[in-house]
């Protein structure tokens, strides 16, 4: 399979899911934003970082950059896009994931491991995890508060499109687990349609028992069969 | 022409900055505070004469960048 990683002034994750998507077998290439085209691909991922330093929100700037448009269009096409922290809130910014990542609650940058619990295991991105599975996941943001609207929220709970959501190691989900102030403890949602996964933790960070543990590599498996 | 434009979060949506300069404030013996919702400031120039033309000029700004309308609310004002 194809991947492509969109980099942007500011990305500091992309060679690690570099890393990680070719560790699982991708066909990857960096793009960069400035580019008008993008190479055939089966995944496009919109890597972690601060584009363009946070400037006016969290992702705002490069969700209007170039290369953002033809993401768009591929999306649209079908194609499965993957936004991993920063990369969540520009997909969000895009409007391609509905919803806003704010301020953590506690204002803090909060760097950690945290439990989160696998809620839909039947996408592209986590059918080779069980149902409920909790993984250990490394969050690192400052924005990663999950708002969205009442009807939003309800149709993200009635078409099933919440992927994880922050709990204990018990995996209970309460307000005592949920690091950020994410509305019903949300980590990970999908759009309508199940081809765009946006979400905070970095599961590029959790492939390699050497540095951390495997939990994370499980969605990049997923998605090369 | 030249406008101002500030960018704040919505009424429901919680301010934690707002809320802790806020609460500094009333430690520092403000008390007939009410409330505090912290924001954006923006000061726009345009070529351009008609003012209606203009303010929509600047409206457009708000909708596609300045402001997340998820989250945000703008004003706009002549200066």
């Amino acid at each position: 399979m194809k991947s492509s990683v969109i980099v942007f002034p500011g990305s500091n994750c992309d060679r690690d899911i570099a890393v990680a998507l070719e560790k699982m077998q991708f066909k990857n290439q960096m793009v960069w934003h400035k580019e008008t085209k993008l190479p055939k691909s089966d995944l496009i991922v919109v890597p972690g970082g601060f584009s363009y330093g946070d400037y006016l929100r969290s992702g705002a700037i490069a969700g209007k950059s170039l290369i953002i448009n033809e993401v768009v269009k591929a999306a649209n096409d079908g194609c499965l896009i993957l936004g991993i922290c920063n990369g969540f809130q520009i997909l969000t910014e895009t409007g391609l994931l509905k919803g806003a990542l704010l301020r953590n609650e506690n204002l803090k940058f909060i760097n950690k491991d945290v439990n989160i619990k696998v809620i839909n295991n039947t996408t592209k991105f986590t059918k080779k995890y069980k149902k409920n599975q909790i993984l250990k996941i490394n969050i690192a943001h400052n924005e990663g508060n999950f708002f969205t609207d009442p009807s939003h929220l309800q149709e993200l709970n009635k078409e099933n499109l919440i992927a994880f959501k922050y709990c204990d190691e018990n995996g209970e989900i309460s307000k005592k687990s949920n690091p950020n102030g994410s509305m019903e403890n949300i980590a990970g949602i999908y759009n309508l349609k199940k081809n765009i996964l946006g979400m905070m933790p970095h599961p590029e960070r959790m492939v390699d028992e050497l540095i951390s543990n495997k939990d994370g590599i499980n969605l990049f498996s997923s998605l090369i069969n | 022409m030249k406008f101002s434009v500030t960018v704040t979060l919505k009424k429901d949506v919680l301010d934690p900055q707002g809320k802790v300069v806020q609460n500094t404030l009333q430690n520092l013996g403000m008390d007939n505070l009410k409330s505090i919702r912290q924001g954006k400031y923006f000061e726009i120039e345009l070529n351009e004469n008609n003012q209606n033309d203009a303010e929509k000029k600047v409206e457009d700004m708000c909708k596609k960048l300045l402001a997340n309308l998820i989250i945000e609310d703008y004003k706009v004002t002549k200066i």
